[in-house]
């Protein structure tokens, strides 16, 4: 079933879910962890029930508690141009589902990992070929910027797909501050290196055997794009640890693992930066990672993806793949006259 | 060592052997209502059928070693269902993927089973699986005859596939599918004469014909 049939463009009413239908939601996800009918069951009452016949309500909650007291409310504008017309994935999916190898290789690691991580104060560093060469207090930065909301469907590398509001500014702006030279070709990018903090980074076991820092790249019209988001929150708040707080890229067009977390470093050079996954195992992981139905991951095939909407055993659909995951019309310009199986 | 097995105590042993088998699905309910599934549950819950279907087929490995070095050969006869529950997890595993991962999508079925390497060995594997079981009655072990050892000899090489295709599938994290192969392989060299057999038998009739000449 494709869903995805206008233009970005077009809006559509009730986009986000209100926070309190989230709460409740997770609640229930979490009560439910099968996932059996989670839709069906709405009223807080039925994952009571469900609670009482599989386990322990306690956990359940704590967890939930956790997550939330590691998030802030903010304050964001709508623009019509970025609402997407497809239900946003459950919060408490999107916040318990992650990779990010830095706090386990498991998918439910860096929500159980990550709930201590210190993200102030933080700092982003801009270097390389700039004019001007900054630090930026983040959390201060934060304050003066607009914050926009852009639902944004996301395509992992793994097939999978999820839809999340994410609030953020363009990528593009905090570049421009630093004034790139004419010889800025590229823009690496880097995650926090805290081994004290960030367990898969001090055991090669519990990291996936990447190497650490984390580092991603783009070139710089990519960056320049005014798709590209950094992203400081997702679902109306302040983006939990697991899912790159403070500071994340989002890359709808491309696979997730484009989207680099908790970063704090960006480096614009004359040279394409080295991308982790890609050293990693560059048959598998090119540079550029633009979602494309048409090649084929060494594994398994990128011509459809499985939709986790609300989680759960039963909880999500397949629907074909979209090249650049649906915003064609926006990036295939970056990309004429490249061959994208060889620049995959 | 020897040890005595009476009928009784064989009974007893299969019976726990059954509950033993029960348990990791009687934990899966458990495990989802306390968390122990991720908010995707699909991928780990293919995973989880997999492991058990390859750790109860090196159980089942390991009867005939058992029973030889404890020379009690009424064990051999817990082998069976042994066997038979790893065939169970196996198809768990299969169903999942191929009913909730990629929801009966047939043409894409039939595709990544010929594209991808390790889809290909896991469905051979698994049809290696289904054949010993379709296999494993009585009455079509005697009218086998000495055919049903040859075709269950096939045993050996799931043993080999299955952790080389759990090797294939992970992205990272191929410690576990390394120690599932040494332990395999480990079990294989124990019965190295016997794995080799044929292959000397060759090797002899070769040389005959030689000399013969």
């Amino acid at each position: 079933m494709l869903i995805y049939n206008k233009k970005k463009s077009h809006l559509s009413e009730n986009q986000v879910t209100p926070e309190s239908v989230y709460l409740q939601r997770r609640q229930i996800l979490q009560g439910l962890g099968l996932g059996l009918g989670a839709a069906a069951l709405s009223a807080p009452a039925s994952a009571g029930l469900f609670d009482a016949l599989l386990g322990s309500k306690e956990t359940k909650e704590q967890g939930a508690k956790e997550v939330i007291a590691s998030t802030e409310p903010l304050t964001f504008s709508q623009p019509k141009a970025y609402q997407l017309d497809i239900a946003p994935t459950a919060e408490g999916v999107a916040t318990t589902y992650n990779n990010f190898y830095e706090f386990g290789a498991d998918k439910s690691d860096p929500a159980r990992y990550a709930q201590q991580f210190k993200t102030k104060p933080w700092t982003i560093t801009i270097s390389g070929e700039v004019e001007h060469p900054q630090t930026i207090d983040v959390w201060a930065w934060l304050e003066k910027q607009q914050l926009e909301e852009r639902i944004y469907r996301h395509r992992c590398v793994e097939a999978w797909s999820m839809v999340i509001p994410w609030l953020g500014v363009p990528l593009s702006s905090i570049i421009k501050a630093a004034k790139p030279t004419s010889k800025a070709k590229y823009v690496a990018f880097e995650t926090l290196y805290d081994p004290k903090q960030m367990r898969g980074q001090s055991s090669r076991f519990v990291g996936g055997g990447i190497e650490y820092p984390y580092v991603e790249g783009l070139r710089l019209d990519e960056a320049m794009h005014p798709l590209a988001l950094l992203a400081v929150g997702m679902y109306g708040k302040t983006l939990p640890p697991q899912n790159g707080a403070p500071v994340r890229l989002v890359l709808p067009w491309k696979y997730g693992f484009k989207g680099i977390k908790s970063i704090v470093n960006i480096h614009l050079t004359d040279k394409q930066p080295p991308t982790t996954w890609n050293k990693l195992a560059s048959y598998e992981y090119g540079f550029y990672a633009n979602v494309n139905p048409k090649v084929d991951h060494p594994r398994w095939s990128q011509a459809t993806e499985r939709v986790i909407a609300e989680g759960g055993l039963f909880g999500s659909g397949r629907q074909p793949t979209l090249m650049f995951n649906g915003y064609e019309d926006e990036v295939a310009s970056l990309y004429q006259g490249m061959d994208l199986r060889k620049f995959y | 060592m020897r040890i005595k097995l009476s009928p009784k105590k064989i009974t007893g042993l299969k019976i726990l052997l059954h509950l033993a088998a029960i348990l990791p699905l009687v934990w899966l309910p458990w495990a989802f209502s306390v968390g122990r599934f991720s908010a995707d549950p699909i991928p780990e819950l293919i995973q989880y059928f997999g492991d058990w279907a390859l750790r109860i087929l090196l159980l089942s490995l390991c009867v005939s070693p058992l029973a030889k070095a404890l020379k009690s050969a009424p064990l051999i006869k817990v082998r069976r269902l042994i066997g038979l529950w790893s065939f169970a997890y196996a198809s768990l595993h299969l169903l999942v993927w191929l009913w909730l991962d990629l929801q009966w999508g047939w043409s894409l079925i039939g595709s990544e089973i010929i594209k991808r390497g390790f889809v290909t060995l896991g469905m051979l594997s698994w049809l290696i699986l289904l054949l010993l079981s379709l296999t494993s009655l009585q009455k079509i072990q005697r009218r086998l005859g000495r055919y049903w050892q040859r075709l269950h000899n096939w045993v050996y090489l799931a043993a080999v596939l299955i952790p080389i295709h759990y090797w294939w599938a992970v992205k990272s994290g191929w410690i576990q599918p390394l120690i599932y192969l040494l332990l395999s392989l480990s079990l294989l060299w124990w019965r190295r004469d016997k794995l080799l057999r044929p292959l000397k038998g060759l090797f002899k009739r070769q040389t005959s014909s030689t000399k013969r000449r």
